[in-house]
């Protein structure tokens, strides 16, 4: 066994492994686990004030449409394709309406788009940074150019947010990014929001929102579940809901208070710490490997016989 | 150094069962033309709830389980000194090579964006949080790992070769397509130069490699159940828990064991050589302890979470539940019957239920067990399967060509050399 070819692959170990160790120390000072950030931007749908005109709907894809490939989406009773009518949150669609039916006096509409969690999931699992985190808007974005369509976002969201171009040749995700791109920029306030005739959509900062919530929520009791969507749901999101029926019957999820994705982070980040543990069971391998080996030399050589390759 | 623990089985190469897989390769591959041009959903029923199907549930998480027959024998060769179970390690890599190549080319037809793949050699895209990542680096290594453990195979058979076929080849082709058989010998006879020069200097490298080999799976096998740590209001609490990395690792190590025993009786058998019985039996004894921990943490980890009713409680995911943890247990149970491991027939049947076993529990995690809500449904579709079928004939078929034309199968009497007998 060459002592120098050995020495080399230590020395590539060690480097490789200090790599790694720089990148974790990072990431980790990046991510803050001390609650919620409330100066980010977010968005309060009131579904009690919601008309379902679908304006909000109209907006986004006049906004979005020439930014990137949103298509009409036709419905079946519609072959001039004179209207717009998406059945969910598509490739083609960053924001619905829907309409949630208990009894002929019991319905609500909701509206779906990007929730933009404090501790985003989808942020976390993607493998090439391709979704990123404002550090000061907090508004959860798309970098296009960096996904690989792997598509772990969208295991990975419990609101099943993260939508993808299954029909197309070079597709892409697709979800809202809060007009970051956009409407924002010129506006100082989403194209949803700006649309709506009766404020069901307020924009704002995540503690104006949160103080507006309550301030409905004491001031008329009677009208709204006793619930703020989004307050602490997954580790807090800065798109909230206020309704009148139980969230769940506006198909949105149950979910618990913390966020998966500390959860799983905790477990990946003890495992790979300062990326020690692969390093030494590669060198104890090592160790044993290449005495295991030299064992077996020397044993063939006093039987006087060839020894065998590795 | 010798080679001759490994020999090339000297057989036909054009054989029916080489037409039957290679029209499925061509039909897998047709449709994989498809789905570049027309998009995933032209040929998969993959969609937003179930953004990954059969592709990364049986061609990712459960082929390269099955893939791991080389690091399971690479443990028990190089680490645990086990030197007579060295026979069957070729044949175990090349599978591994093809089970993990195959895995990666997978992966490149299932996501959407595969040009951006380079992102992941871009140090300010790393995203290290994500166990995909991990994966995905491990995975690109480890084949790289694989490939260069097969080379010494490749290097001996270029070593002994004097071209009589191309000579052949070249001669009746003579003035055709603009070859001069002169020229050509001549660089042939380089490559062989090459073979002889570059051997000894792999052989000295190589151990440091092969434990690479050994380091990589057992890193990004327990990421794969890393993987669905994140879907914790998607998959059901029977699978979802913070074991899933050390459940797929030790998952991994019993399937590597009973591929291991699989594929060398199913090549005995097709290639009408005697059976490797001696190491057959001698690995089959490893696999009840690996599975009797397995069995053991999955259990415990269900009483202290309390899901122990839900496991029994025979609805659909019970029932999937208790039909892998049967597969896998009964499987156990006949091995430990020191008749049972010395029958042929028994350690085929034993390694067939605890694969089958072990594989249904990755299915488990990434597909049964997973739903999204919002009534999302996802059943493959025969297009998807068939590129799937597609990848497993080409693996099979790959398989069966290069035993034919490298040394990968274990010398006949090899293992009488008293030698390589180590108790």
């Amino acid at each position: 066994m060459g002592g120098k070819s050995r020495r080399d692959f230590l020395k590539l170990a060690g480097l490789a492994g200090a790599g790694l160790v720089a990148a974790p120390a990072l990431a980790v000072a990046g991510s803050s686990t001390s609650g919620p950030n409330d100066e980010e931007l977010g968005m309060l749908y009131d579904a009690t004030k919601c008309v379902g005109c679908k304006a909000c709907m109209a907006a986004c894809k006049r906004v979005n449409g020439d930014y990137n490939a949103l298509a009409y989406e036709q419905a079946q009773f519609d072959p001039d394709m004179l209207w717009d009518a998406p059945k969910d949150l598509t490739g083609s669609t960053r924001t619905i309406i829907k309409l949630f039916k208990e009894s002929p006096k019991e319905w609500s509409y909701v509206k779906y788009s990007c929730m933009h969690c404090q501790k985003p999931s989808c942020v976390s699992v993607c493998p090439v940074a391709a979704m990123v985190k404002d550090k000061i808007t907090g508004i959860v974005d798309y970098k296009k150019n960096a996904c690989i369509g792997c598509r772990y976002c969208q295991v990975a969201c419990a609101y099943n947010i993260p939508k993808f171009q299954w029909d197309k040749a070079l597709p892409q995700i697709v979800k809202c990014d809060l007009c970051k791109n956009t409407f924002l920029k010129s506006n100082g306030t989403s194209a949803c929001a700006d649309a709506c005739p009766t404020n069901a959509i307020m924009f704002g900062k995540r503690k104006n929102l949160l103080a507006e919530a309550k301030k409905r929520l004491t001031e008329h009791p009677r009208q709204y579940v006793n619930h703020i969507y989004g307050e602490y749901e997954l580790g807090g999101t800065n798109h909230l809901y206020l309704s009148a029926l139980p969230i769940k019957k506006l198909g949105l999820p149950e979910l618990q208070k913390d966020a998966p994705a500390e959860f799983s982070e905790k477990i990946q980040h003890t495992i790979y710490k300062g990326f020690i543990a692969p390093v030494a069971l590669y060198g104890t391998l090592c160790f044993i490997a290449v005495r295991n080996m030299k064992k077996q030399e020397s044993d063939h050589q006093s039987k006087g016989d060839q020894p065998h390759e590795p | 150094m010798s080679h001759d623990e490994f020999q090339v089985h000297r057989a036909k190469i054009l054989t029916p069962s080489f037409w039957v897989l290679l029209t499925l390769t061509l039909i897998g591959f047709a449709l994989i033309a498809v789905r570049f041009i027309w998009g995933i959903g032209a040929v998969s029923n993959m969609n937003d709830g179930y953004p990954w199907g059969i592709w990364i549930t049986y061609d990712v998480a459960t082929g390269t389980a099955i893939a791991c027959g080389g690091y399971a024998v690479a443990i028990l060769v190089y680490i645990r000194n086990k030197m007579h179970y060295h026979p069957l390690i070729r044949s175990a890599v090349l599978t591994s090579l093809f089970g993990y190549g195959l895995a990666g080319l997978s992966v490149m037809v299932d996501v959407g964006r595969p040009w951006n793949a380079y992102n992941f050699f871009i140090p300010s895209q790393w995203q290290i949080n994500s166990a995909m990542f991990e994966v995905a680096l491990c995975v690109m290594a480890y084949t790289t790992v694989l490939a260069i453990e097969f080379l010494p195979a490749v290097l001996s058979r270029l070593q002994q070769t004097n071209w009589n076929s191309a000579r052949t080849f070249l001669d009746r082709h003579h003035g055709r397509f603009g070859l001069d058989t002169e020229i050509i010998l001549a660089k042939l006879e380089k490559l062989r130069q090459w073979a002889l020069w570059v051997q000894p200097k792999l052989d000295k490298v190589l151990i440091f490699i092969i434990v690479l080999g050994i380091t990589l799976p057992t890193m990004h096998q327990s990421s794969l159940g890393s993987l669905m740590l994140i879907a914790s209001t998607k998959l059901h609490p029977l699978w979802h828990t913070g074991f899933l990395p050390l459940l797929f690792l030790i998952n991994c190590l019993f399937i590597g064991y009973s591929i291991a025993i699989l594929e060398s009786i199913i090549s005995s058998y097709a290639f009408k050589r005697p059976f490797e019985s001696e190491q057959l039996t001698g690995l089959a004894s490893i696999t009840p302890y690996l599975t009797t921990i397995w069995l053991s943490v999955m259990v415990g980890d269900l009483i202290w979470r309390g899901q122990l009713g839900n496991a029994l409680s025979l609805d659909f995911y019970s029932g999937f539940f208790l039909l892998e943890f049967g597969l896998v247990a009964s499987g156990s149970i006949i091995l430990l019957f020191r008749r049972n491991r010395q029958s042929m027939r028994w350690l085929f049947v034993t390694a067939v239920l605890i694969v089958l076993g072990g594989a249904l529990y990755r299915f488990n995690v990434y597909l049964i067990g997973f739903n999204p809500g919002q009534g999302w449904r996802y059943f493959p579709s025969l297009a998807e399967l068939m590129i799937t079928v597609g990848i497993v004939a080409f693996e099979i078929l790959a398989y069966k060509v290069l035993v034919k034309l490298f040394p990968v199968l274990p010398r006949l009497h090899g293992h009488e050399e008293p030698a390589s007998v180590k108790a």
